[in-house]
């Protein structure tokens, strides 16, 4: 049984180690602001915080967490206006927006480790996350304005 | 319009509530007009499955607090139609668009018309009917309002969510309004009063919010993939790895064992060509997703793979030229191309691929379902709700109305989720376990093999040019295998509407003109993808043009202007073109001079002709496609080492009038990095009739760093609502490609005739 934070509320997880965090979320917990985009890192769609830095759900066990803290999207702030999310909205990034909470998680550990990130630094970090409806330009403005607020 | 408290919303069968109002006269009168009893090929919407509905009734709610529903009856994909159609529908009722809600229609074309969201059509199809139904709602609560107060109905005005009387200075709110106005008859369409766009407030606005935005933002929007239905199980299928195989033997014993599988089921294999049926195997049905998933990768499954299992897209690239050196059935043919090119001072030809690919959209295709003996329910991603409804009822020998389908939000579709294979899955397994809800995921690798493929292509161009080069023939064979492969066996050569996508509808000033289609045999399952066979069509064209105006040393931009030629309006007849979008050909003319207005617009924004170092280049593509017209000017910088980037894209774009412009603005940022994604990065190939590709590492898109680094979106806007609309999710893609490949030549001298690019302006590129 190992015992974890999603969002500062404790679960307990007792089956197959070898489940992605992801599949718990999802199907488990009934939690589907993390979204399934590839289950092999390479899209960037399932971005959560572990202990607050960005990793993808895809990738981390459920036998990799045991006392560690999970933020989802559904807990980046309690009123839904982080400063990412926010200049998301103001500035209407999304398009289909299925990859944006994932964007939106990797934005804010960026800006979190990095508070005036370059246009190579957003590149770099963001690179990534996938986003076939190519919202990319606005995505590198919203970061920008984000970080101008924050 | 219907006044009803928003609990009665989600009390009242919403089935019932609407059904009983849907069958009133006023539907009936619509259908009667005169243009109805003649007996004219029928175009646009009334022509779509369901037609064209605008019975305010069917569509909007007020509720008692004034807040407005209401009911979207197009998929939402990303293309911003939810909040389009809100913003519509609130600016001709006159109501504060903060106040209004959107619904989502469950699929049922006979009551909410045609609801196949593909072919750029929403907007283009329903301005009309939308602005119908808030006028109509809006004279409604206004004659509610005027007989409240006995006055004439000339003296009350709505204005922003209430109706005024300024004599009096009495006013109500559409909340206070909305259960008398409800029980009014709908005024008949021509005692409509619409609104004249310099009384919009909404429409034709910059940068209104999206409707969806915070709960995309949050989390908390739905995706097909996210729906949660009570006890459901989750499914992963492994499908026959060949278009046309099926499962010879299997051993499920190890699956079996996996904690959380609960059953194994063997789908059977349609027949071939299978339309838009799943393609059998075998299903693992669990717990969680991940059980699924890993009891899948423990069965052992030997497949028989049919007559498809020798499919080589590298050996078939070579049929295709082959197929293209020959003459074809001739689709298109004005003058005579043969004397022309006999007279011709010079003859210039090239040929141009494209090969196989896939959506790929974000979202997987993933449907949940619930079948029991006498119903069945669907929730999924569904760009074609009606398709599946039908196709269940069918295959369960339900009655229609016993099948409901939930179209929820789509992670993106791109093509892929017009056809509704997984939703099928989805039910057939339902049924399968007795009733119990399952949830059928595609993995990403399923996604990427189990396509419905964008066809490859070969394009093959010659042009006879006279002494100054301008070409006096122009000769195109256009070859490929065919969407209509999967509907139809041993279909081999393209529709009218793969031809009518750029290849027979080319509108130079050229007077020798032919167009043919050699033969082309399918060996996987063709679908449609964004902008489907312009992108060929436009790659070569365009590409060609750039070849041309450098044969002829001109400058590409004046070279593509002389060949579009003077302004003068082509009838899709005389190119042959057979489809034009469905299009009535009278209102929708090929206008040259808005093709010649946009290559100027991108032309001047783009700072066409300014001096730029050496390694960068500037490219130029136009085109017209889903009755809209598109220019695009690319700037790259190639590095000595071939590294290639973006600094700027200019697109200049004319949709006629413009509804949502920040929607257009994002659909065209997002056309053109799915073009310089497809250009740049974009394959599926097969051997041994397997797609090779499976997952985002082989099957590259365009990440954030090779986007462009700036995009500037140029609107060429009608100010004429009343003018026939143009389409917008697709049709900035088609000239983006080109652009790019003529930017490269421009920087670089090298011509890109293959796609994708990839490493071919490495010093030890490839060879295509």
């Amino acid at each position: 049984m190992s015992t974890f934070t999603v969002n500062g509320k404790t679960h307990g997880f007792n089956g197959d180690p070898e489940m992605p965090l992801l599949w718990y979320l999802r199907d488990l917990a009934g939690m589907t602001g993390t979204k399934f985009g590839c289950g092999r890192g390479l899209c960037g769609a399932c971005t959560v915080h572990l202990d607050g830095t960005a990793v993808r759900a895809c990738l981390t066990t459920m036998g990799s967490i045991d006392g560690r803290a999970i933020t989802t999207i559904e807990g980046l702030t309690p009123d839904g206006n982080h400063p990412v999310q926010m200049a998301w909205r103001e500035l209407n990034v999304a398009q289909c927006g299925y990859c944006q909470c994932g964007q939106i998680m990797q934005a804010a550990s960026l800006l979190k480790a990095t508070s005036k990130p370059t246009d190579s630094e957003i590149d770099a970090a963001m690179s990534g996350n996938i986003c076939r409806c190519g919202t990319y330009p606005r995505i590198r403005a919203a970061i920008k304005r984000a970080a101008q607020g924050g | 319009m219907h006044a009803i408290a928003e609990l009665e919303l989600t009390n009242v069968s919403r089935r019932t509530f609407l059904r009983g109002i849907a069958a009133g006269t006023f539907v009936l009168a619509v259908r009667m007009s005169p243009s109805a009893f003649a007996q004219d090929k029928k175009y646009g919407g009334e022509a779509m499955s369901g037609g064209l509905k605008d019975d305010p009734r069917i569509f909007l709610s007020i509720a008692d607090d004034g807040t407005v529903s209401l009911l979207c009856n197009r998929a939402e994909m990303g293309q911003g139609v939810r909040t389009s159609w809100a913003l519509v529908v609130a600016d001709e009722l006159e109501a504060d668009l903060a106040r209004v809600k959107v619904l989502q229609a469950s699929g049922d074309e006979a009551r909410f018309g045609n609801q196949n969201t593909d072919g750029s059509r929403s907007m283009r199809h329903h301005f009309d009917p939308l602005r119908r139904i808030g006028a109509a709602a809006r004279q409604m609560l206004e004659q509610e309002a005027a007989q409240r107060w006995r006055v004439p109905v000339s003296e009350v005005k709505a204005d922003n969510h209430r109706v005024v009387h300024s004599a009096s200075g009495r006013q109500l709110g559409y909340g206070e309004l909305a259960r008398g106005a409800a029980a009014r008859p709908v005024p008949a369409r021509q005692a409509l009063v619409l609104k004249t766009p310099s009384q919009f407030r909404y429409i034709g606005r910059e940068n209104l919010p999206l409707i969806d935005g915070f709960d995309i933002t949050t989390g908390k929007a739905v995706y097909g993939i996210d729906a949660q239905v009570e006890g459901m199980a989750f499914a992963v299928v492994a499908r026959p790895p060949v278009y046309g195989g099926k499962v010879k033997t299997f051993d499920a014993t190890a699956a079996l064992k996996v904690p959380g599988v609960l059953k194994v089921f063997a789908i059977e294999a349609p027949a071939v060509p299978s339309a838009f049926q799943p393609l059998g195997g075998i299903a693992i049905v669990a717990e969680n997703t991940f059980a699924a998933i890993k009891g899948r990768g423990l069965l052992e499954i030997q497949w028989e793979d049919g007559p498809n299992g020798s499919y080589d897209s590298a050996r078939f690239r070579r049929t295709l030229e082959a197929s293209a050196a020959k003459p074809g059935k001739v689709v298109r043919n004005n003058g005579n191309v043969d004397a022309a090119l006999a007279r011709a001072s010079r003859r210039v030809g090239a040929s141009y691929y494209i090969p196989h690919l896939a959506q790929a959209p974000m979202e997987p295709p993933t449907a949940t379902a619930r079948v029991t003996d006498d119903a069945c329910e669907v929730w999924g991603s569904l760009q074609a709700p009606e398709a599946i409804r039908s196709d269940l009822a069918k295959r369960f020998n339900l009655p229609l109305e016993k099948v409901t389908v939930h179209p929820l939000l789509l992670g993106g579709g791109f093509g892929r989720k017009s056809k509704p294979d997984f939703a099928s899955e989805a039910a057939i397994l339902s049924r399968a376990m007795g009733g119990r809800p399952v949830k059928v995921t595609f993995t990403r690798e399923d996604d990427i093999q189990h396509s419905f493929f964008h066809t490859a292509s070969v394009e093959r161009l010659e042009a006879g040019l006279d002494p100054k080069g301008r070409p006096i023939a122009w000769l195109h064979r256009t070859v490929a295998p065919t969407i209509a492969s999967i509907f139809t066996p041993n279909a081999r050569n393209e529709a009218a509407f793969e031809l009518g996508m750029g290849a027979v509808d080319m509108p130079f000033a050229i007077p020798n003109v032919r167009v043919e289609n050699p033969e082309a045999a399918a060996h996987t399952r063709i679908g449609w993808l964004r902008s489907v066979s312009n992108i060929p069509h436009a790659f070569a064209i365009q590409s060609f043009v750039g070849e041309l105006a450098a044969t002829a040393r001109r400058d590409p931009k004046d070279y593509l202007l002389g060949l579009i030629g003077p302004d003068r309006l082509i009838e899709a007849a005389s190119m042959s073109d057979e489809w034009l979008y469905g299009e009535d050909p009278k209102l929708y003319p090929f206008d040259t001079g808005r093709l010649r207005r946009v290559v100027e617009k991108a032309a001047s924004e783009a700072g066409w002709g300014r001096k730029l170092p050496r390694g960068r280049g500037l490219g130029i593509a136009a085109h017209r496609s889903f009755v809209s017209y598109t220019a695009v000017v690319v700037e790259v910088a190639v590095g000595r080492d071939g590294k290639l980037t973006i600094p700027r894209v200019d697109i200049a774009f004319d949709c006629g009038a413009v509804v949502n412009p920040d929607r257009v603005r994002a659909q065209l940022e997002g056309a053109v990095v799915w073009g310089i994604s497809l250009a740049a990065l974009g394959e599926i190939s097969f051997k041994a009739g397997r797609a090779e590709q499976t997952n985002f590492h082989d099957y590259q898109v365009t990440r954030i760093d090779g986007a462009p680094a700036e995009i500037r979106t140029h609107l060429v806007r009608s100010t004429d609502f009343d003018k026939p609309l143009g389409g917008v999710g697709e049709p900035g893609l088609p000239p983006v490609a080109p652009a790019l490949t003529n930017a490269i030549y421009a920087a670089t001298g090298k011509r890109i005739r293959a796609l994708p690019i990839r490493d071919q302006l490495a010093p030890t590129g490839r060879k295509t």
